[in-house]
């Protein structure tokens, strides 16, 4: 039946495809690449030699054969010179391909493309209206600047005089000239003006793409053709009003094309613009509740109402009307509008919050839709629904989602579900709940910060450490693979495995343990094969706190710590063997050393030393010296431990110390004493770049870590200056389609001459792979003036690994 | 912290960028440009966006975000139809639009399939050049677009 078609297609066709169709079969009946290509070579190689003979009446086969070839990929610049003869030749069989070979083979950068300016103004006044069309057709897709120019005149007549097939091309010619040439836009603007009054839909269409296209270039012919307002909400009314039209009817909507443009241009012209706005309000109104949304065709045109509504100045009632229209939009069966739903709603949800709120159980649901995007919108959409109203409900469906949701979205889901448990937690107990649900669905696609700021919320809830303690040490005897979880437990039974074995709770079920259980939970994760070297070492520090919290059992603690003296991993050893020398030769002051630690507070300098030292194991080291000069009170005893290390003199503020987790920060003073420790090698600090200095502050970038699809990078701010600087904030921007999450500052102070700095991590994700670009504005206070500057950063340093 | 978005200004212009068309075995069989892409990375952008297009499930939605523009595509039969189309332009209509296309496509041809498109590929590109002018849509009514080709083809029957 196909066949027949095509047969009886050939007889009636223009000659060209004859030949053409026999080429394709031979192409199609190739059954490799590579006799697909001999073939194609042969034939090539042929048109090229009938190319160079006279003109023997196949030279537009020949073309037609040349661009076949060309939309499969394979070169055809021999053809250039082809095109402008066929252009210039009087048959239109000829005309129409050698056109069609300029709009696929010619571009500006072709010299080519010159020599057919003047076929192309012969035959804009051609009396055949197909040939002018082809001309038209031509100029509009590849016309340089220069051609442009030349025939724009030829163009502003076509569009006053001539039937409407040519006035609608002409139309469209005209917005490929003012792009080219933006002067232009003045030639045409009174020409555009009149075709207003038109009535075929073509033409109306072409004049309002043309108005469209001159309001956005030039301000002063915005103001102008705000006065037709009036005019283009009459020709909508017209369009929606009017009955059953069967000329442009497209599922019971009277041309819906049309009707997104005239909104579209609207909008522009009703944006900033009360005047313009009100005008319009009606009409929108009566768009918005007298389109048939049960098609598409009505539902682009109920988008597009809703985007200009939302876009101009409108009345509260209207937008309530738009918003309700994007909520029903969200039940439709079809998951294209459920998709556009989301992604307008997400736009608009900071400026119109309450009404989006009013959608939020359907939003909700969308979280369960079969669709990933669909599923993304939902999250972004719920995460920037939550407030303190809602916290406890929305979390119980963030929760839900997450335990299923794909993979891809699970990091996104834990840290917005942290962010939003952060803000708005109605009580500690809630929090710590969230996180430790959080950490057992989807522990392994947590952020690394999430174990320190989990420890430190668990230290700040002090009636809660009972509780807490009870919870983690089930959750570590049930499962010991996800890292995060298990650390946190580790370092709580450490910390306070005394309440853990008094064997009373009054918030949960107390268990009944004894000390060997414990211990043994302990060292079921020293020994066991999934535990990261860094959960280990908390295991190890934990077994060590144990020994001044338990009675009875202090020397299977001392045979444990004696064991991983030997142990091949070296970090573990430095411990074991620090450890030990705490059980023989400074045994007096362990119970001063391992005593329960004062509560972190969260924005101490202990995060902003912001040079990432390296490696894990670094850090542990720190770690240690750290936890040895912690105690409150630097008794004598402590300080011949610090000669031992060699610590620095002064004594280092407890708070900034207590980061005794392995975590991206440090502490600087920690860097000395390992250089004291017997040259150990602390790698070099990743690359970072300046980008920023002025006034004596100094804003430097590095990059902590980067993926395919994002990078986590440090802004570190210091001052030179003898005054501080006080009152420091740091905005980003990045391009659209990469999303930006600025954690919280360490400070906003920055103390002078270099005494210290303040820090703030930026999270990139780039999921579109575009190029990272990034501005960032700078404010703070100097001497009681205020400083403001923004800095543009094209590229980023690479990671130290 | 507050994170400020650039605001993105309008002269990101409402446009089609390309139009293809598609079989199931990745190959091409009609391919326009609204927008410049230089001759040689086209194999390179089409392989990928029919990638991109191909390896959608059913129950996913027929926009994808495509770099930092969009992806318009709808399936028939074996042949897929994939419009670009810049970040500000209105997808369903698009949508639509496509289906406007293929209502052409089989008026003419009565019941098109994918021969018919091979084998007669200069005459899909004049149908195409009727409906869609550099990058906007020019004219939807079924007759008035098929009305020049119909011209044409009485002529050459004449000759």
């Amino acid at each position: 039946m196909v066949m027949n078609i095509s047969m009886s297609c050939s007889t009636r066709a223009m000659s060209p495809s004859v030949r053409l169709q026999e080429m394709i079969r031979v192409i199609r009946g190739a059954r490799t690449q590579g006799e697909e290509r001999g073939v194609i070579q042969r034939e090539c190689a042929a048109i090229r030699a009938q190319f160079r003979q006279a003109d023997n009446g196949t030279r537009s086969h020949n073309l037609a054969k040349l661009l076949y070839v060309h939309m499969l990929g394979y070169p055809a610049h021999f053809g250039q010179m082809e095109c402008v003869r066929l252009i210039a030749s009087p048959r239109y069989n000829e005309k129409r391909v050698g056109y069609l070979g300029a709009m696929m083979l010619l571009d500006e950068k072709q010299d080519a493309s010159l020599l057919i300016t003047n076929s192309i103004k012969n035959d804009l006044s051609h009396n055949s209206q197909y040939v002018q069309s082809l001309a038209l057709c031509t100029l509009a897709c590849m016309g340089s600047a220069e051609m442009c120019r030349d025939l724009a005149p030829e163009i502003d007549r076509l569009l006053r005089a001539s039937n409407s097939y040519i006035k609608k091309k002409a139309a469209l010619c005209a917005v490929h000239i003012v792009r080219k040439v933006p002067d232009l836009g003045e030639l045409f603007t009174p020409a555009a003006r009149s075709l207003l009054c038109e009535k075929n839909h073509g033409v109306l269409h072409g004049a309002v793409v043309l108005i469209t296209e001159l309001c956005e270039r030039n301000p002063d012919t915005l103001e102008q053709f705000r006065k037709v307002v009036p005019e283009l909400v009459q020709i909508m009314k017209g369009l929606v009003m009017s009955g059953y039209s069967p000329e442009h009817n497209v599922a019971g909507i009277s041309d819906p094309f049309l009707q997104v443009r005239i909104l579209r241009l609207l909008r522009i012209l009703g944006r900033n613009n009360d005047t313009a706005s009100d005008a319009m309000n009606d009409l929108l109104a009566q768009v918005a509740t007298n389109t048939d949304s049960s098609k598409t065709a009505g539902s682009a045109v109920l988008y597009e109402t809703v985007l200009t509504v939302m876009d101009i100045k409108s009345e509260s009632g209207l937008r309530v009307l738009a918003v309700n229209i994007l909520g029903r939009f969200l039940l439709n069966n079809d998951r294209n509008i459920r998709y556009i739903s989301m992604t307008s709603l997400q736009k608009i949800v900071q400026t119109d919050h309450n009404a989006v709120q009013r959608h939020r159980g359907t939003i909700v649901d969308c979280l369960k839709d079969q669709d990933a995007s669909v599923k993304r919108r939902a999250l972004e959409l719920s995460l920037a629904l939550v407030s303190a109203v809602n916290i406890r409900s929305l979390m119980k469906e963030l929760l839900l989602f997450l335990s299923s949701c794909p993979p891809e979205l699970r990091a996104h889901t834990t840290s917005g579900i942290f962010n939003a448990a952060e803000r708005y937690a109605p009580s500690q107990r809630w929090h710590i709940d969230t996180i430790l649900h959080v950490l057992t669905t989807a522990g392994g696609d947590v952020r690394d910060e999430t174990v320190p700021n989990l420890i430190q919320l668990i230290t700040t809830a002090t009636e809660l450490h009972c509780y807490t303690v009870h919870k983690l040490y089930r959750a570590l005897i049930t499962d010991i693979s996800v890292q995060s979880l298990v650390q946190v437990a580790c370092w709580c039974i450490g910390e306070y495995g005394d309440l853990l074995l008094r064997g009373e709770c009054e918030e949960t079920e107390p268990v009944q343990v004894t000390e060997d259980d414990v211990l043994d939970a302990l060292e079921t994760v020293l020994q066991s094969h999934m535990s990261s070297p860094a959960t280990r070492g908390f295991a190890l520090t934990a077994t060590m706190k144990l020994s001044t919290r338990i009675t009875h059992n202090v020397d299977r603690i001392r045979s444990i710590v004696s064991i991983y003296g030997s142990c091949i991993d070296v970090e573990l050893q430095q411990r074991a063997v620090e450890y030990n020398a705490l059980f023989k030769k400074y045994d007096h002051m362990r119970a001063a050393v391992l005593e329960r630690m004062p509560v972190i507070d969260k924005s101490s300098p202990g995060h902003t030393n912001g040079e990432s030292a390296g490696g894990i194991k670094e850090l542990e080291q720190t770690k240690l010296t750290q936890e040895v000069v912690l105690p409150k009170d630097p008794g004598n005893q402590v300080c011949d431990l610090l000669d031992l290390l060699g610590g620095s003199g002064e004594p280092v503020p407890s708070s900034g110390l207590s980061h005794t987790v392995p975590g991206p920060a440090t502490s600087t003073s920690g860097g000395d004493l390992l250089d004291l420790l017997g040259g150990l090698d602390v790698s070099p600090a990743p690359p970072s770049v300046k980008v920023y200095e002025k006034n004596g502050v100094t804003l430097k970038l590095q990059t902590d870590s980067q993926t395919d699809t994002g990078m986590t990078i440090t802004l570190t701010a210091t001052n030179s200056t003898d005054g501080d600087i006080t009152s420091l904030t740091l905005q980003a921007a990045v391009p659209k389609s990469v999303q930006l999450q600025m954690k919280a500052p360490s400070g906003d102070v920055i103390p002078a001459r270099g005494l210290g700095l303040v820090t703030q991590t930026v999270l990139l994700n780039n999921p579109n792979k575009v190029s990272l670009k990034m501005r960032v504005r700078v404010c703070y206070s100097s001497q009681g003036a205020v400083c403001q500057d923004t800095v543009q950063i094209d590229s980023f340093p690479s990671p130290a690994w | 912290m507050c994170v400020r978005q650039r605001n993105r200004l309008h002269l990101e212009v409402a446009m089609i960028k390309f139009l293809l068309m598609v079989n199931k075995q990745g190959q091409t069989r009609l391919s326009k440009y609204y927008e410049k892409v230089d001759i040689g990375k086209r194999p390179a952008l089409e392989a990928d966006v029919v990638k991109g297009c191909l390896s959608r499930k059913k129950e996913q939605c027929s926009f994808v975000e495509y770099k930092d523009f969009k992806l318009v595509y709808r399936q028939y039969a074996a042949l897929f139809i994939v419009v670009g189309i810049s970040d500000t332009e209105n997808e369903l209509s698009i949508y639509e639009l496509v289906h406007n296309f293929v209502e052409v496509l089989d008026k003419y041809f009565g019941h098109v399939s994918e021969l018919d498109i091979m084998f007669n590929l200069d005459k899909v590109h004049i149908i195409l050049d009727e409906m869609i002018q550099n990058g906007h849509i020019v004219e939807t009514n079924r007759n008035r677009i098929l009305a020049p080709l119909l011209a044409l083809d009485k002529m050459a029957e004449a000759h």
